[in-house]
């Protein structure tokens, strides 16, 4: 069995687990300068680059992924999120992107292996693919609202450098997470096609859009409708949700892409909303009730956390859901779907 | 405009086309983008559901206008959400399109002109994309003309496509639509095969779907408009049952099969169909006597003024309009026994409908007050007649359902959230006495009591107006009175109400947080039932929040010497250059032009009460519309507001040499500037702030500037002559923004040009508002200069009256409202923050400092003191 094959056997059997945060797990270990920089030699500041953890303190990440694996995760994603050139950039660190994403894929792969001859349980890895600080969809100029900072090709470039290395890391499938430009996806989708035309073989990937208001729409104005059909051809394993607000928040926009999306549905939203000091404080059991509740309506496949989620939530999350059935997945009719902004369905 | 007959077609709009529209092609051939976007625009606007992009022209860098157009439609939420047609016989082009388009468009067209190799080349792009494609009936032959040739075509297209993995649902055909009726006898039968083939494709290839362009099928006609829409309608009419689902049309300009007259129908039907050899004569003898009328002026007049009167009214107040709300009250007073009756009639219900809907959410504030506009107008027309039957009427007969006053505190200026709270009211059938700004309270309490006032309003912006609130909240219960009094305005909050207004009246205090509260709040105090109940829930909520503040420790401060040893320390190396033109720079009359681009929309638009950022705000599900609508407003008043010159913007700037001592900032000329530093105890490494802290002690420079936007006047008195309350409050809320936008502007020149410390700055006005720039404007009264009482100095140092022509209220508010002043920090580590509390060490030390008394300096410092 592929890998693709393997996690949907699994997701037909229950509910399965992804992840939780990097970033406020990172926060908690309180990393100096010195813990960043390693010995890389830089000549910018790293503190901040969780990225770069991978080469300085790979310890740190696989404290936190085996953590995850602990409390009950099938799916790890990679601490890749800016691991790639145009957000690097900001670290002077756009030479090292293929070792980051490659020591994370490996940090991640071999402990899914080892978790998985513990007890014959398969697991996975998501290498993990975030949407960069610049936007193909928007002008970051008022006065010329034609401009682009970068055009569709070099993100395309700057994806698959990324998503190469997270391959021969060894990362089951590509995650391409927290899109808030539809058109940044639609890129990324491409750099896996040229990817897996290069390597002759199928790359599965996972999308997970964010919204950016209540009313359901990311950065880009999309819908969730609109978003699901302007990526469907990517023919992903998993669509989803993620970050944006808190499970509560989610919950009108889980129920539409439940309903329309014949994939895995995968949601991983953050722990809440942050309090007045910018601190998530929803606790485990409080996250894990509201997801059960999609659980319960069969609403979900796979259910994980984003920001402010700890292994704590993780395992809190899988002991909610360890009884609810999966989603069943639907098979629409096939009628042409197109997406402005918003959906337009034919028939 | 009408759409055409079945619910499943998909008008694709035709104008953004070169080939097909000459005045859109005659706009980008002169590079006038922003008027071809508003050809889409327009195309949506009329029902297009799709729009098709076509830029081939010979003398055309087409994949450069195509990529251009694209990404300009992208940043209109009104147009992008519908998808995209990107056309051009060139794959280049349409390769460059998709990599513009975010959502799932269509690309139209692939064919197998050029053999099955490319064409499936081709197709396996699109499927990378994502998108949709229109497939030509077009082989290495030439163009299918005949239904079996059409039919063949598109077959072998199918098969190959769907062997290829492509979805049969994204495939759509164009089976090509000819001219008819060109006098040729070949081309009559061209409609017959076009819904002939269509019908036998769609049993023959299943989910796939099926288009064409109309306007091919009508061209001998051009330049006949009415024969042409008749034509178009008639071939739909029986194209789409054979299986045709979308068409590329003009979506404005489509008559009802129905509705075309009989004998033109029925000539357009003879030739479309082929029913004889004589039907292109008849059509083309016919079509003279059609040249020229337009069926679709006919009902542009708008159905609504053939309503009932009242129901013209009320359409009128929900929809905002005001052309004819004169005649129409006029027509419903002569029927009406009253001129009064009128307004507690058809007007009110018509405002309870509005506000229904407003409290529903279903309406916003930029709509109601645009109701409001049109309701004053009505009643205006009305009370000439009311007064002149006064004498003969009982004093109690007209009753509102409660009076309020309303008033922005002494001392501050700031009106625009208090008269968009007093035309919420008023549209809720409550009397609004407005007193108007910087009003003393013996004024309003006075005004309160002459008018039998059920309640008090108070507004205000800048803080020290929180403490005048107070004055006026102490002096009612001094007065005995025992009226509710509603608190609002951007610095007030329920815990400064609970905290320091609550306790100081015995009558109900309620803090109101926005105009969309504001009739709930007076409704709840003047109902019988639920007063009671209601002013004892806030009470206990007020209670509680005071309980919360005692019990709940604050956060620690630290003694004011321990707070300076942990002041923040700049690196002195890179102490900014001095400025290349030291002193004083006055601007008598900045362009508005350029101010316009600095504009930062967010605010604008929290002013309305429409919360979200801009621009995603214009796309936003639930305000998208009304803010859409306010944008445009706001664009149409700022054109006229440049191009008539109704404001100017003037402002002064200044560069002194100075050095810190202290806390304080000495100028070289003497004047002191006394800063306050923060005291709450600050977690591990970080610094207690004070502005002197970015100064060195050895010798540096610092920058003050006021800027105004003057001229307001006239025109608010003009609005409000014409009872046009929407176009004041959006003046003035445009006129603030300009005052942002010039401090903006003022700065960037001056970091670039006057102190030059960042020459070569190059930052977009999102990058400007983000605040990306090096150094800082902290303004008197904001988090990290908190009291306002150093603007005297500030404005001396500028010269600001004669400068600026700006002044200060006692509680040192800005005339003209739309101001901004502040100091200019130039050292790269500089940075905004908050001194929030400080002890009472320091406060005696800044009396000293500032050299008055404790009790002033505690006066000033009040928001910051325990």
């Amino acid at each position: 069995m592929t890998k693709r094959e393997q996690l949907l056997a699994a997701a037909r059997e229950r509910v399965l687990i992804f992840d939780g945060a990097f970033g406020t797990q990172i926060q908690l270990r309180k990393l100096t300068e010195a813990d960043y920089a390693g010995n890389l030699g830089l000549p910018a500041d790293q503190k901040g680059n969780n990225d770069i953890l991978a080469l300085t303190r790979p310890d740190v990440l696989s404290d936190i992924t085996r953590a995850y694996f602990e409390a009950g995760s099938d799916i790890v994603s990679t601490n890749t999120f800016s691991a790639n050139r145009i957000s690097q950039a900001d670290y002077g660190a756009e030479g090292l992107v293929r070792a980051m994403n490659l020591a994370s894929g490996k940090i991640a792969r071999a402990l899914a292996e080892e978790f998985e001859a513990k007890d014959g349980r398969p697991r996975f890895v998501a290498g993990a693919i975030g949407p960069t600080n610049k936007t193909l969809s928007l002008s970051p100029d008022v006065e010329d609202p034609g401009f682009r900072e970068i055009d569709f090709d070099y993100l395309v470039d700057v994806y698959l450098e990324q998503a190469r290395a997270l391959v021969e890391g060894g990362v089951d499938f590509v995650l391409i997470e927290t899109v808030f430009d539809t058109l940044n996806a639609k890129a990324g989708i491409m750099a896996v096609k040229k990817l897996e035309r290069e390597l002759d073989r199928e790359v599965p990937v996972m999308i997970s859009m964010t919204l950016t208001d209540l009313s359901g729409r990311n950065l880009s104005g999309h819908t969730v409708e609109a978003f699901w059909y302007a990526v469907r051809h990517a023919r992903p394993l998993t669509i989803g949700l993620n970050c944006s607000f808190g499970a509560e928040q989610l919950r009108p926009h889980v129920k539409v892409l439940s309903q329309i999306a014949d994939t895995l549905l995968l949601v991983y939203p953050n722990a809440g909303l942050p309090n007045e000091l910018g601190q998530y404080d929803e606790l485990p059991e409080t996250t894990a009730a509201l997801v059960k509740d999609w659980a319960d309506h069969g609403q979900v496949n796979i259910l994980g956390g984003c920001c402010g989620s700890s292994p704590a939530h993780i395992a809190a999350i899988a002991k909610a859901v360890a009884n609810s059935a999966p989603r069943v997945i639907p098979q629409p009719e096939p009628v042409m779907r197109l997406a402005g902004l918003e959906a337009l369905v034919t028939g | 405009m009408s759409q055409p007959l079945s619910s499943r077609f998909i008008n694709i709009g035709e104008r953004t086309n070169v080939t097909g529209s000459a005045a859109f092609k005659k706009l980008i051939m002169a590079g006038d983008y922003a008027a071809a976007v508003e050809v889409a625009r327009q195309q949506v606007e009329n029902g297009a559901q799709v729009i098709d992009v076509n830029m081939d022209e010979g003398l055309l860098d087409a994949v450069h206008a195509m990529t251009t157009f694209l990404k300009l439609i992208a940043a209109e939420p009104d147009i992008a959400r519908v998808p995209v047609m990107i056309d051009s016989s060139k794959f280049e082009v349409i390769e460059a399109g998709l990599k513009c388009v975010s959502g799932k468009p269509i690309v139209n067209s692939i064919s197998m002109k050029e053999g099955e190799e490319t064409f499936l080349h081709h197709a396996r792009i699109c499927m990378d994309y994502g998108a949709a494609v229109v497939v030509m009936a077009f082989d290495e032959v030439g163009q299918a003309d005949t239904k079996a040739r059409k039919v063949e075509i598109c077959k072998r297209a199918y098969d190959l496509l769907v062997a290829e993995g492509f979805p049969p649902e994204d495939i759509i055909f164009d089976p090509n639509i000819f001219a008819v009726a060109t006098g040729i006898e070949e081309h009559n039968n061209y409609g017959v095969d076009f819904i002939e083939a269509v019908r036998e494709l769609r049993t023959l290839c299943p989910h796939a779907h099926y288009s064409g362009g109309l306007s091919n099928l009508s061209f001998s006609f051009r330049g006949n408009e009415p024969v042409r829409r008749a034509m178009h309608s008639v071939f739909l009419y029986h194209a789409i049952p054979a299986g045709l689902d979308m068409a590329i049309v003009n979506a404005g300009q489509l008559d009802v099969y129905d509705q075309i007259d009989p004998v033109l129908r029925k000539a357009c039907e003879d030739v479309i169909l082929n029913r004889d050899p004589d039907a292109t004569e008849r059509l083309i003898a016919l079509a003279e006597s059609f040249k020229g009328k337009s069926l679709a002026d006919e009902k542009a007049a708008g159905e609504w003024r053939c309503w009932p009167v009242a129901k013209r009214l009320e359409h009128a107040l929900v929809k905002g309009i005001d052309a004819h709300i004169v005649e129409d009250t006029e027509e419903a007073r002569q029927s009406a026994a009253r001129p009064i009756d009128v307004i507690e009639g058809p007007l009110m219900d018509g405002m309870n409908v509005v506000g229904d809907l407003f409290g529903s959410g279903k309406m916003f504030l930029p709509q109601v007050v645009k109701s409001a506009r049109v309701m004053k107008k009505a009643v205006a027309h009305l009370i000439p007649f009311i007064e002149a039957e006064k004498d003969l009427l009982p004093e109690e007969d007209r009753k509102a359902k409660g009076k309020i006053i309303m008033a922005t505190v002494k001392g501050d200026v700031h009106d625009i959230g208090k008269n968009i709270v007093g035309v919420v009211l008023q549209c809720n059938g409550y009397e609004v006495i407005d007193l108007g700004v910087m009003v003393p309270w013996p004024e309003i309490l006075k005004a309160a009591n002459d008018n039998k006032a059920d309640m008090i309003g108070l507004s205000g912006l800048i803080t020290p107006s929180l403490d005048e609130m107070v004055t006026v909240a102490e002096e009612m219960q001094r007065a005995g009175m025992t009226m509710p009094l509603l608190i609002g305005g951007a610095t007030t909050s329920k815990v400064h109400t609970a905290l320091k207004i609550d306790p100081a009246y015995d009558g109900p205090v309620i803090h109101v947080l926005d105009a969309s509260r504001a009739v709930g709040v007076a409704s709840k105090l003047l109902s019988d039932t639920q007063r009671d109940e209601y002013v004892a829930e806030v009470a206990s909520e007020y209670s509680n929040v005071r309980d919360a503040r005692a019990g709940k420790g604050q956060s620690e401060l630290l003694a004011l010497a321990e707070a300076r040893a942990n002041g923040f320390v700049i690196d002195l190396a890179q102490k900014p250059a001095a400025p290349a033109q030291p002193g004083l720079h006055v601007f008598g009359d900045w362009s508005l032009e350029h101010l316009r681009g600095f504009i930062d929309w967010t605010p604008f638009f929290r002013a309305w009460e429409l919360h979200g950022n801009y621009p995603a705000i214009l796309t936003d599900k639930v305000v998208g519309e009304t803010a859409t609508q306010l944008f445009a407003d706001a664009n149409a008043m700022l054109d006229r507001i440049i191009a008539e010159k109704w404001l100017t913007a003037r402002g002064v700037a200044g560069l002194w040499p100075c050095r810190r001592d202290g806390d304080d900032i000495v100028l070289d000329n003497g004047t002191r500037l006394p800063m306050l530093r923060q005291q709450v105890k600050k977690s591990r490494d970080r610094a207690n702030m004070c502005l002197a802290d970015f100064i060195a002690p050895d010798g540096d420079w610092i920058g003050g500037f006021a800027v105004g936007v003057h001229g307001v006047e006239p025109h608010s008195a003009r609005f409000q002559a014409d009872k046009d309350d929407y176009s004041d409050i959006l003046l003035k809320a445009l006129a603030d923004r300009f005052a942002e936008a010039f401090a903006e502007a003022l700065h960037q020149h001056v970091r670039t040009t006057l102190w030059a410390y960042a020459p070569g700055e190059q930052l977009t006005n999102e990058a400007l508002i983000k605040e990306e720039y090096r150094g800082i404007r902290p303004a008197p009264g904001y988090p990290a200069c908190p009291d306002h009482s150093l603007k005297p100095i500030l404005f001396d140092l500028l010269d600001a009256p004669n400068n600026a022509g700006l002044t200060l209220t006692e509680s040192f508010a800005m005339l003209p409202t739309a101001a901004v002043s502040g100091f200019y920090f130039g050292h790269p580590e500089s940075q905004y923050f908050g001194v929030a509390r400080v002890g009472r060490d320091q406060l005696e030390d800044y009396a000293r400092r500032r050299g008055v008394s404790v009790e002033q300096a505690e006066r000033w410092l009040r928001p910051n003191l325990d």
